[in-house]
């Protein structure tokens, strides 16, 4: 129960550093919103322009700024996008429901298909199935995501002509007519591509783990108790390897917000990870501020779930002897 | 001859640093002729004239994809170097002082991986305005983490070895106590670390290009080549993605190669393989 | 039961970042354990014991040559014959609790390799036969003292089939009451039938129990004996170390010649 309140407790005051670390980044940024919101070839009066800083506050001091915003934030409101012309909230909500079932579809397949490789490999140490799959994966564990995603684009899309080039609903259909069937027919490339490009760090992170354990004491014991291969990865396998390599994958989350930026730009998904895009590069500062703040409580989630699962899994954590007192 | 796993490494470590001083020097040599738009020389696929043949505006692949390399080179040599630099002083500072430094530089830590490094980049590419120089603080900056946590780890370790002890009751002061004995235990761990956040570094350079921040569309980048690729993937001119890509996947892979090996050859665990 | 003859056993390593080495670890043991018999071996550590214990079972790393022949009732140590008698006709009782899965309950790890239908009903008896009450099946390895988890490895190895016990130092650290209760259940099996290898560093003990004692050094077998020859000042001993091991005894004054010690290999 201590471990817990700590853990909201640090993690609140990571959530607190950030969102003053964010603000300063963007404070600080030379890129001139005014400027950004009315767009290049846009003519505004010195008056105009006067009013504009005033309802948005930007002569205040930092500090105020930061208040304002960090109040208003706390309330839920996350300010208005200036390219959209709407509350960022409101948009946050309308994309993250496809962001989220992107990530979990490539993190739960990553997440299966790593295990079982790394298990096999690692049970297999040497054996050309081993070496298959380590090659494999060390090649995988560098394959830049976009690149991954044109490949599979130009693939299924261009020369198979399976799929359409982008877009999560059809054009031209009203969000409410959206049916499962067409969400899944445009979900499948960039969960497809995350689902690869997250397979690799499940993959060799398992095995090492499997590896260690097949090497310890207690599984030679097994062996002299003559315990079979699928015995000893069941007794011992499950709890001291795949278990561990799932704390990983739950620390993964963030990076794979990361590559979902990457997976919606290519194939016009229209997620969180494709508006961040935008709202950087077109300067909405709230939206981009609002995104940042919603990628880090993913990894926030992603953290603790990952800490909860080793207090779960490790007696002897439950103990208090952790860790860190070892060290 | 029927080379060990130990022969083999080596012959890899030196196969990896030799493409890659080959693809650096190359990327030197040649004249920025082919990045000027060639009228009559328009999707080309390629040739020998052409390696990597040529885009819609003729221009040839080949330069566009070794000078991006360069740029990529470049701003993973200074990202690595900033990350590295950091994560040097902070994990030093940490591990030395502990206490209250240490709780500081711990919770510094949590915060900088509080956010996927690609969204911190991008703020931090916006919030210095775009450029070159975005690209490489952005890199520099998020990159330090885990280096410092191993830093850390190591000098405590270090501190605590029955040797440090005995040096600090002989009366030998900090300073020589880390330049006699951190130092020499340090270096080769911030020189694969060095090496090993190069891969990262380009990647990320390559995607925040790919995604349009910071530098200009006439810039040999591999990112804004596979972005303009994507622009115009529907026509099928599959030379366009795939080898720039390709190369691009060959580098990082030979970064991760030669840092991986040297990690193996200066662990001793692996003598038993 | 089991005869071993010129057995060799060498490891490959790498030395300097180049070349490979072998590393010679036993040199042409022989020995043999016949039925009904409680065999000792007794060296330092390092002089080899361990890897002739796992060289039995087939538990080597894949580093390991082996050259010589080990037979199991006139029958080749093939891996497979190692593989069909392990847990059912050879048990093995480890030297640490390392292997132990700190994952798991030792209650379970006591009924793995047992019968569904009896596993638990046996683990209870052996739990009960050593002492052990029952809220200790429900713990993990690192809540039980040093000489419970003595006790749960030497349940785990008592099963209906066991013909040949290989215990690995299975006493070092544990109370000279449980000490006896230990050899007295190694006596108690040898009329049941079972042979066993007692590997230890302890030589009283393993006098106490033993029918014969092959002393190792430096991966060789340098003598065997018969417990009646261990009395007075060792004179009946053949070789210089056995002799020095017996006078070393505190029970016998520690007269330690100039060249003997102990830990230096």
């Amino acid at each position: 129960m201590k471990e817990m309140i700590y853990t909201v407790m640090r993690g609140g005051s990571l959530l607190f550093g950030l969102s003053v670390l964010t603000f300063t980044l963007v404070y600080y940024s030379p890129v001139d919103p005014i400027q950004a919101y009315i767009g290049g070839g846009t003519y505004m009066t010195e008056d105009q322009r006067q009013q504009l800083e005033e309802k948005w506050g930007l002569n205040d001091h930092p500090v105020q700024q930061y208040v304002r915003w960090a109040t208003a934030l706390l309330g839920g409101d996350f300010g208005q996008s200036t390219i959209y012309q709407r509350p960022v909230s409101t948009l946050i909500q309308e994309r993250a429901g496809a962001t989220l079932l992107l990530m979990t579809v490539a993190w739960t397949v990553s997440g299966l298909f790593g295990f079982t490789l790394g298990v096999w490999a690692a049970v297999s140490r040497g054996r050309m199935i081993d070496r298959l799959i380590r090659w494999y994966s060390y090649i995988q564990a560098s394959v830049p995501t976009f690149w991954l995603g044109l490949l599979l684009l130009m693939i299924f899309s261009v020369y198979l002509q399976w799929f359409p080039v982008g877009l999560s609903a059809p054009p031209g259909k009203l969000l409410a007519n959206v049916t499962w069937g067409d969400r899944l027919y445009h979900l499948w490339l960039p969960a497809l591509t995350l689902s690869v490009i997250g397979t690799a760090q499940v993959t060799l992170h398992t095995r090492e783990k499997m590896i260690n354990v097949l090497e310890s004491d207690y599984v030679l014991f097994a062996k002299a108790r003559g315990a079979s291969t699928g015995q000893i990865v069941k007794r011992h396998g499950l709890k001291n390897a795949v278990l561990p390599a799932l704390m990983l994958h739950f620390s993964y989350v963030g990076e794979l917000f990361g590559g979902s930026v990457l997976a919606e730009q290519v194939f016009s998904y229209p997620g969180l990870g494709a508006m961040v895009t935008e709202a950087g590069l077109k300067a909405d500062v709230p939206l981009l501020l609002g995104i940042v703040l919603c990628s880090s409580v993913f990894v926030f989630i992603g953290n603790v779930c990952a800490d909860f699962l080793k207090q779960w899994i490790d007696p002897r954590t439950k103990k208090r002897v952790s860790y860190d007192a070892i060290e | 001859m029927r080379l060990n796993e130990r022969q083999k490494m080596m012959v890899a470590l030196f196969t990896s640093s030799l493409l890659l001083l080959l693809l650096i020097s190359c990327g030197w040599l040649l004249s920025d002729d082919g990045l000027q738009t060639n009228g009559a020389l328009k999707n080309e696929p390629p040739s020998l004239a052409h390696w990597f043949g040529t885009d819609w505006l003729g221009r040839d692949m080949f330069t566009r994809v070794l000078k991006g390399l360069q740029l990529s080179l470049g701003v993973g040599l200074l990202g690595a170097i900033i990350g590295v630099t950091l994560a040097f002083v902070l994990g030093m500072l940490a591990g030395t002082f502990g206490g209250w430094v240490d709780a500081v530089i711990g919770w510094c830590i949590d915060l900088f991986i509080g956010m996927p490094h690609l969204i911190f980049i991008i703020l931090i590419a916006f919030s210095v305005g775009g450029g070159m120089k975005g690209i490489v603080l952005g890199v520099g900056l998020t990159h330090w983490p885990s280096l410092a946590r191993l830093i850390r780890a190591e000098v405590q370790a270090l501190r605590q070895a029955e040797y440090m002890l005995v040096a600090e009751q002989l009366g030998r002061t900090k300073w020589q106590m880390s330049r006699e004995h951190l130092f020499p235990h340090l270096f080769p761990h911030l020189i694969i670390g060095f090496v090993l956040l190069f891969p990262h570094a380009i990647l990320h350079e390559a995607a925040l290009t790919f995604l349009g921040f910071g530098l200009s569309v006439q810039t040999p980048a591999i990112g804004i080549i596979l972005s303009e690729a994507l622009h115009h993937i529907s026509t099928g001119h599959w030379w366009l993605t795939l080898i720039p890509g390709g190369v691009l996947l060959l580098v990082v892979k030979s970064f991760d190669e030669v840092g991986e090996r040297l990690k193996q050859l200066l662990r001793p665990q692996t003598s038993q393989q | 039961m089991i005869k071993v003859n010129d057995l060799s056993v060498t490891f490959t390593q790498y030395e300097g970042w180049w070349t490979q080495r072998r590393v010679s670890v036993l040199h042409d043991v022989s020995l043999a354990i016949h039925e009904r018999e409680i065999v000792a071996i007794i060296g330092a550590s390092g002089s080899g014991k361990s890897i002739l214990a796992h060289a039995l079972l087939g538990l080597l790393p894949e580093n390991a040559h082996l050259s010589g022949d080990m037979r199991f009732r006139g029958e080749v140590l093939t891996d497979r014959l190692q593989r069909t008698l392990r847990g059912t006709v050879i048990h093995f009782i480890p030297q640490s609790v390392n292997f132990l899965d700190p994952l798991q309950r030792v209650g379970k790890q006591v009924q793995w390799g047992r019968s569904k239908a009896c596993a638990i009903v046996e683990q209870r008896d052996l739990f009960h036969r050593y002492g052990l009450s029952s809220t200790v099946a429900e713990l993990y390895p690192h809540e039980l003292s040093g000489g419970m988890r003595r006790r749960v490895l030497f349940a785990t190895a008592m099963h209906n089939t066991t013909q040949c016990i290989i215990a690995d130092e299975p006493t070092p650290g544990v109370h000279p009451s449980i000490l006896k209760a230990m050899l007295d259940d190694f006596m108690r099996l040898r009329e049941e039938g079972v042979s066993i290898l007692f590997i230890t560093h302890d030589l009283m003990a393993a006098l106490r129990v033993a029918d014969r004692v092959y002393i190792m050094k430096d991966g060789r077998v340098v003598e065997e004996a018969q417990p009646s020859q261990f009395v007075g000042r060792g004179e009946s001993l053949v070789h210089s170390y056995t002799k020095n091991l017996w006078r070393a005894l505190p029970e016998n004054e520690f007269s330690v010649e100039e060249e003997f010690h102990v830990t230096s290999e």
